[in-house]
């Protein structure tokens, strides 16, 4: 399905019952060069850039709801790379570097917004380590700009400089950065994976690996009976723990949930994305006009794709205590979203003991901006055996050799990360 | 999640009194245990969907450590433990 101005006119004039589905819904071959397990964001964009950038298109990707039903639609939209760490920057700039081309590339609206983000600081300590964060971006290659009170006063009048406890110093500026139209992503992927003839199969879940006496994956057990395939790429993350138990991996890895909240559309009102220093709160405005925000996860593991009340009152706090007037607006809708929580808050993109199962989770909070640039590494590494060099640090093993890539210095703790 | 917890101390409480550390299973291994069962210990996780066992602090309360058996994906508790009883009894377990 491709639209057009001509086409919209065309369907009007036949009441829009015309419209045709914007990819296949194909029964599954009993065998496939390449399965992806899990039908969100990072699995489509997996098989996307599989069949565009590497030519394998005897590809499926399998899904146990509806594509783009986990947390590519849960998410807060934001896209960024502002990141200090080798083994996070080059990643997350190859990432929105993607973004950037991404709609000419799959030639869908997912209404990139580059409305730039502000990360504010509140004390002295915390402005040296922002002010170090943007120099190892620039170090990078990457645009980053330290404002200063005044500086964020201009952009941002409506927040609290009076505040007695967390006086707002400054922020760090990204102009690069902005958000995303989340669930037009996943779209745009799968029906750009679909029309070079990657297989986007629904509504069927994997249950098992069938596995050959030497351990190499013959094919998946699935609730549409068992499929075939020579290397197989599992994309669950939130649930990844599930999956790669049923080959037996053993992994870095507990499930947290993460909450997000959406407003009452109002008139435009905050321009940018706002991350505030002194708790975990982070807030856009999407373009209907809802205040779209999140804080914290809630600490305890859980499966359970809803959160607590004692953190929705946590974050909210939060949100008036940065933005006073937030008060005054109503909540619409809150959701939460399960997700892999790695040991060192960083994801993990790599081959696995057993020789033909690669494994893409452990994207903590992080997942959505990733997007692009980790179906691409994914899609590398299925495709050439190799790392590709922006992910080369997301090894499986790091946590066994002592290479962690821990962003935020926080230690073996996952539901601090 | 169920919001209220009964510690064992302290009666009914609710869960804003406790701080959360992570999974309760893992057994800090011998110091010379050597690099494998280390490495498994800080950073493997079963990480299991349903009925798992997570050390909780009562961190506004007693200050004891607890184990808390819950289920993941219902929320619902099925036990709370002093987590020194528990101990004990896996240590009784193992001898």
């Amino acid at each position: 399905m491709r639209y057009s101005a001509f086409e919209i006119v065309k369907q009007a004039f036949s009441g829009n019952r015309h419209w045709k589905p914007a990819w296949r819904e194909p029964q599954p071959k009993p065998h496939y060069d390449v399965i992806i397990v899990g039908g969100g964001g990072h699995g489509l964009s997996t098989a996307y850039y599989l069949a565009r950038e590497f030519g394998i298109t005897n590809v499926a990707v399998l899904e146990k709801g509806y594509l783009g039903s986990g947390n590519v639609g849960r998410n807060t939209t934001i896209i960024r790379s502002n990141y200090l760490l080798e083994g996070n920057e080059p990643f997350y700039e190859f990432s929105l570097k993607l973004w950037e081309g991404l709609e000419q590339d799959f030639n869908y609206n997912a209404m990139v917004s580059q409305r730039g983000i502000v990360n504010l600081f509140h004390s002295d300590g915390q402005r040296d380590q922002y002010a170090r964060r943007g120099n190892a971006m620039k170090m990078h290659g990457v645009d980053a700009e330290l404002l200063d009170r005044e500086g964020v006063r201009k952009m941002m009048p409506y927040l609290n400089f009076d505040h007695a406890r967390f006086p707002i110093l400054g922020g760090l500026y990204q102009k690069r950065a902005g958000t995303a139209r989340h669930d037009a992503v996943a779209w745009g992927y799968a029906r750009g994976a679909d029309s070079r003839g990657v297989d986007l199969i629904q509504q069927c879940e994997v249950t098992g690996i069938r596995r050959d006496e030497t351990g190499r994956v013959l094919g998946v057990e699935t609730s549409k009976g068992f499929i075939g395939c020579n290397k197989l790429a599992l994309a669950t993350a939130g649930h990844t723990s599930v999956t790669g138990k049923m080959a037996g991996l053993d992994l870095p890895i507990e499930t947290h949930v993460l909450q997000a909240f959406v407003s009452e559309g109002l008139k435009p009102v905050i321009h940018n994305v706002i991350t505030y220093g002194a708790g975990h709160f982070y807030i856009s405005q999407s373009d209907k006009g809802g205040l779209v925000f999140g804080a914290d996860i809630d600490y305890y593991s859980s499966y359970a794709q809803r959160g607590n009340l004692a953190t929705v009152e946590h974050t909210i706090e939060e949100g008036v205590s940065l933005i006073p007037g937030l008060s005054r607006a109503r909540v619409l809708r809150a959701w939460g979203g399960v997700m892999d929580m790695s040991m060192d808050g960083s994801p993990i993109i790599d081959r696995t003991p057993i020789d033909n199962l690669y494994i893409n989770c452990g994207w903590c909070y992080g997942g959505f901006k990733a997007t692009p640039a980790s179906g691409f590494c994914f899609a590398h590494l299925i495709a050439r055996d190799e790392p590709h060099y922006t992910a080369r640090l997301l090894r499986l093993d790091r946590f066994q050799r002592g290479f962690l890539v821990d962003e935020g210095g926080k230690g073996p703790q996952p539901n601090l990360h | 999640m169920a919001s209220l917890i009964t510690c064992p101390h302290c009666g009914v409480r609710p869960k804003e009194e406790f701080s959360i550390r992570g999974d309760a299973v893992p057994v800090r291994p011998a110091p010379n245990a050597g690099a494998e069962a280390w490495y498994a210990y800080v950073y493997v996780r079963d990480n299991p969907k349903g009925r798992i066992e997570e050390h909780w602090h009562h961190t506004a309360g007693c200050r004891r450590w607890l184990v808390v058996e819950r289920d993941n994906v219902t929320h619902t508790v099925f036990s709370v433990r002093d987590a020194a009883d528990v101990a004990k009894a896996r240590s009784g377990e193992v001898a």
